[in-house]
């Protein structure tokens, strides 16, 4: 078992107790724990059900690349499923459970799966769910929904608080071992600005581990004083617990801290731009793929010492070493070093000489080369393992009684940060690992390479290697550090163990143990001709896990490259993407959440609105009232109460959101006349008209009134929602193709306030008011003039959206307030009454005025919407207007605007459509038209509704049939669109 | 995230910053085009695995279109200028031929 010695461990401190507990049970550990150690400190090797078989699973590793160890941590708001325990600081009172098992970790229901092992190949799923075909939705997914997955989703809100960070810099070293401070030193001291990240907590890397000597002085020492040397450096900015997730184009970097900081946010989400970036990743030591490889006991050779080094806990008594290189001898001698016993290093090398293996031996540590593990053999843990020729086909030769298994298949570089943004790589065959290719890095936006790979991440993994690698990364000055490292002996390549084992063995060699992908699924994977990496990926899920295949993936590929019988680097790896290890969805919000989500627009009346009961709709960034809500009255009842009193005295509009843009000029009236389907430059001073723009693709995008303000001078209307796409839109031609015109735009619409006075004693309360003439002889329908209204200059345009007596007052914003009030207090007589957006909405469609976005949705031409009046017959040229030639868009069968009465009086669903006789191509019932608006009346005290129907115009009478989603027929009359006045005789009087 | 530079206000922009705006050096065919050239210049872009010329606009800056020769491969900008032209400036075509000799672009080689 598993245990904390009496003495050592560098990071951890034993005069600070944590309690925690493990699913329910109380355990000690200590500060400088991560959840990982203080779970091995206190003998807790199972710490895990595997996903498909549930077989049991502890650690492996000791960083990121952890791929079993996952837990539900902490509780209630600050619960986080799925915290890798390897990278998890424990913390005092901390809650762990362990994950994907039920009812619980000792007894796990699901490890029946493992006993079907052989019923649930690669590709499972796709072969088996696929059929019969109603048995997925009702069957097989709730059945794999209940028995599969991570950790638990959180139930309550987040209660932390998150952050984004932006920062620049020359140089961004990514990576906190030797090489990184080396790069970052010799960056520093050239004057650049440079910031410093570490995922850890701690500095150094491995080189804090295996000690030695850097320039004459023990290395922990020399880190100190190199990150002193740092700290001193204006130019530098270090971060710890800082990890690099990924690299996008043109130096853009995430990175993501945690900050284990209570008073700090919880997790930060820095985005750095950097001129150029130093990956000093390191490497990540790869499993061997032998029997029983994932027996909780069976751990990585550099995770052991590890655990050993920094936490002082052992992972058992007796440790045997399986490796094919020399870097596993250092974990033999640390552990014979530190008491433990060694029973064995099994070498699968034929003839094992460095000088690390020389320095086992002398320590009398048996070494026996050119063997291999035939199978682990344990229940629930490791009890021993069986050894047997590497060569051979795994015959057992002897059983050697241990608590653990340290394994070492060689070291891969971390090399997902270089190949985010397309940095290539090449296989190196003397180290048995992909490596960054230095001719082939990502491509900055001046074609120059931006991302420079440091120390083992570049692939050099000898320390003094390492150094200078690093020092050449960053254009150091004068000469690298040098250490006394010794050097090893070369790697032998081994991706399966023993060499010859059949297809009983190969079925029990975990590669991925996240996602449970053995030898034998990407042998089957190949046979039946997934060839790709990529497909071979998908099939098996082989690399798919959280862990995205840090331990797995090289492994992996060289077990399909041997199956397809072609060189590794003909099989190639799969795409890195970022982040580096998942980073929390919180991180990514950061302070965009609630209000914050996204700015709200609030008119100068919004403070009214609040305080009268406004019923809020959303329209683009701002916020408008649906309608006023009075105190025992539903919002229905509002509405149809606020289109009554409009209709019948004196309704009052904020029509403040509405768009207003300014176009200036001396050509101002022939790029009108271009925006526009309609003839503007020959509007009279004062005079209004209704426009309607289109895209170049003849398209309604947008409609309202324009108004000429003076001779060279037009203001514009929009709707609330186009106000800043249609300004983008004029800039777009003026800019683009009609530079030399003389034109000035300018979007004006939150400089004024404007009030919509609507009914039959609208003039009546403005006259009460006093000051602008608005009489009929005046002020004429679409007419508009400017002047004062109870002391407060102001625009009244004579325009109705409404189809009553209407006015529009423009008035400055800060001035909006003041004759809102004006006009309440005016109207009180008449009962004047504020109304929302949706009787705005009904008085609208019961006059058949089209709204942007209900009636048009970007296929939709005027002429489908009988708006042939708005477009002028005289000019040569508009936008839109050669599109609009089009054969498809004078076909008469087109879909064009009608009004709909239901015959019952009901209300048609909305958006319904409208059936024809037969079926289409794909066997679906064929279709003539679509409702677009649909209300019930108030006025009319109907439903109404407006619809698109193929030839409508031409067929008024018809009844058609829209049925509802449940299929319920609704039975409609095409009728005129106008419901209401349609003479005009209210609004023009 | 990319990086491009305005040449109108001079600001090392983020993508972010900028809004696309498809090919550049388009004609615009009016009411009296073919219906071939109408639907060129509707519909027919360029689509290259290479040095492409864009339009876009510093929507959140400085407000201006401008346009840019960037490769859709590997992301190198080899220029950025004015958008009242019709044509790449000569220098930018230079410096284009000179790391790509055997491009082309439309007519342009």
């Amino acid at each position: 078992m598993s245990t904390r010695l009496a003495t050592g461990g560098r990071l951890i401190d034993r005069n600070k107790p944590l309690g925690f507990s493990f699913n329910g049970k109380r355990m000690t550990g200590y500060a400088g724990d991560t959840l990982a150690s203080a779970l091995l400190a206190n003998g807790q090797m199972l710490v895990g059900r595997s996903f498909k078989y549930h077989r049991p699973r502890g650690i492996v590793a000791r960083g990121a690349e952890e791929p079993n160890a996952l837990a539900n941590f902490g509780e209630s708001a600050a619960f986080e499923p799925n915290q890798r325990m390897t990278t998890t600081p424990l913390t005092e009172g901390a809650v762990i459970a362990s994950q994907n098992h039920w009812p619980s970790l000792e007894f796990d229901i699901g490890a029946i799966n493992a006993r079907m092992a052989r019923f649930l190949p690669a590709g499972f799923y796709y072969k088996t769910f696929n059929w019969p075909r109603g048995f997925w939705k009702h069957i097989y997914e709730p059945f794999i929904r209940r028995s599969a997955g991570l950790g638990k989703a959180p139930k309550e809100r987040d209660e932390d608080r998150y952050e984004h960070l932006y920062a620049f810099c020359d140089v961004l070293v990514i990576g906190g071992g030797i090489a990184g401070l080396v790069a970052a030193k010799a960056a520093g001291d050239s004057g650049q600005r440079v910031i410093l990240i570490e995922q850890t907590g701690s500095w150094g890397g491995r080189a804090a581990v295996d000690g030695g000597q850097i320039d004459g002085i023990e290395v922990m020492q020399w880190i100190k004083e190199t990150l002193q040397e740092l700290e001193k450096n204006k130019n530098i900015t270090i971060r710890p617990n800082t990890m690099g997730a990924g690299i996008y184009d043109h130096g853009y970097t995430l990175a993501y801290e945690q900050t284990h900081d209570l008073n700090a946010p919880r997790h930060r989400l820095w985005r750095i731009r950097a001129a150029k970036i130093i990956t000093a990743t390191g490497a990540i030591e790869r499993p061997l793929s032998f029997a029983n490889n994932d027996l909780p006991g069976v751990m990585l050779a550099s995770a052991v010492r590890d655990y050993l080094a920094d936490c002082g806990v052992s992972a058992g008594d007796r440790t045997v070493i399986v490796t094919n290189n020399d870097d596993a001898y250092r974990t033999a001698v640390a552990l014979k070093e530190g008491g433990l016993e060694v029973p064995a290093i099994l070498d699968a090398r034929p003839d094992p000489l460095g000088q690390l293996v020389e320095k086992a031996r002398d320590l009398g540590i048996r070494v026996e080369a050119g063997r291999g593990v035939a199978s682990v053999t344990g229940k629930g843990r490791v009890q021993g393992v069986d050894v047997c020729l590497h060569a051979g086909e795994g015959a057992v030769l002897e059983t050697i009684p241990c608590e653990a298994v340290a394994m070492s298949g060689g070291w891969s570089p971390v090399v997902h940060l270089w190949s985010h943004c397309r940095g290539k790589l090449i296989w190196d065959e003397e180290q048995a690992h992909f490596r960054p290719d230095p001719s082939r890095p990502p491509i900055n936006h001046d074609g120059q390479g931006f991302v420079i790979t440091a120390g083992s991440a570049s692939g050099a993994l000898q320390t003094n290697d390492v150094l200078a690698d690093a020092h050449r990364a960053a254009s150091g000055a004068g000469t690298p550090p040098v250490s006394d490292a010794i050097s090893e002996g070369p790697i032998m390549p081994v991706w399966v163990m023993p060499q010859g084992a059949g297809i009983e063995k190969r079925a029990k060699m975990f590669l991925d143990y996240q996602n449970d992908v053995k030898v034998s699924d990407v042998q089957l994977a190949a046979q039946e001709g997934y060839e790709s990496v990529e497909h071979a990926k998908r099939y098996t899920t082989l690399g798919m896990a959280t862990d995205q295949g840090k331990l797995s993936n090289i492994n992996g590929l060289a077990v399909l490259s041997d199956a397809l019988h072609q060189p590794i680097p003909d099989t190639g790896t799969t795409t890195f993407r970022p982040p580096y290890t998942p980073i929390s969805m919180a991180s990514i919000a950061g302070d965009a959440r609630g209000e914050l989500f996204q700015p709200l627009r609030r008119t100068p009346l919004h403070d009214w609105h609040e305080d009268n009961g406004a019923h809020w709709e959303p329209v683009g960034q701002w916020r408008r009232p649906y309608a006023f809500v009075r105190t025992g009255e539903s919002v229905d009842q509002a509405v149809a109460r606020e289109v009554t009193a409009t209709r019948t005295s004196l309704g009052l509009l904020d029509a403040s959101t509405l768009g207003k843009i300014i176009v200036k000029g001396p050509d101002a009236g022939k790029f009108l006349d271009m925006m526009y389907t309609n003839m503007m430059s020959n509007l009279a001073v004062g005079k209004c008209r209704y426009g309607l723009m289109c895209s170049e693709n003849g398209f309604l995008i947008d409609d309202g009134v324009v108004a000429r303000m003076s001779e060279d001078t037009w203001l514009c209307h929009t709707t609330t929602g186009g106000a800043d796409h249609i300004h983008g839109h004029m800039e777009e031609w003026l800019q683009t193709e009609w530079w030399d015109w003389k034109v000035y735009t300018a979007n004006v619409t939150e400089q004024w306030a404007q009030i919509g006075i609507v009914g039959p004693n609208a003039r009546k309360v403005l006259e009460k008011i006093g000051g602008i003439d608005v009489s009929a002889e005046t002020l004429p329908f679409m007419t508009w003039a400017e002047g004062k209204l109870g002391g407060i200059p102001v625009r009244a345009f004579r325009i109705s959206f409404s189809g009553e007596l209407s006015y529009e007052i423009a008035v400055a914003a800060n001035q909006g307030r003041a004759l809102w009030d004006m006009l309440h207090a005016a109207g009180d007589e008449h009962g004047a009454t504020s109304y929302g957006t949706e009787a705005l909405h009904i008085m609208r469609a019961e006059k058949g005025f089209i709204m942007i976005g209900d009636e048009t949705d970007g296929t939709v031409i005027p002429q489908d919407l009988g708006l042939d009046w708005a477009i002028s017959k005289k000019k040569d040229d508009y936008l839109g207007k050669r599109a609009q030639a089009r054969s498809h868009m004078t076909d008469r069968n087109r879909w064009k605007l009608v009004g709909l009465e239901t015959l019952d009086g009901s209300v048609l669903p909305d958006g319904a459509y409208a059936v024809a006789d037969g079926e289409n191509a794909n066997g679906q019932r064929k279709t003539q038209g679509r409702v677009t608006s649909t209300y019930q009346s108030p006025t009319l005290g109907r439903g109404i509704a407006m619809g698109l129907v193929s030839n409508g115009p031409d067929r008024m009478g018809d009844v058609l049939n829209f049925p509802d989603t449940d299929g319920k027929p609704h039975e409609a009359r095409i009728v005129s669109p106008v419901f209401y006045d349609p003479d005009g005789e209210k609004q023009n009087v | 995230m990319l990086l491009i530079t305005c040449p109108n206000c001079g600001v090392a922009a983020e993508e972010t910053e900028l809004h696309a705006g498809g090919e550049a050096h388009i004609t615009r065919f009016g009411p009296e085009a073919s219906e071939n050239d109408f639907e060129d210049y509707l519909f027919r872009r360029e689509n290259p695995r290479g040095v492409h010329f864009e339009r876009w606009r510093h929507a959140n800056g400085c407000g201006k279109w401008f346009h840019a020769a960037r490769c859709t491969a590997t992301l190198e900008v080899f220029g950025t200028y004015s958008a009242q032209t019709t044509e790449p400036p000569r220098e930018i075509l230079e410096t284009i031929r000179a790391k790509r000799p055997a491009w082309t672009w439309r007519d342009l080689k």
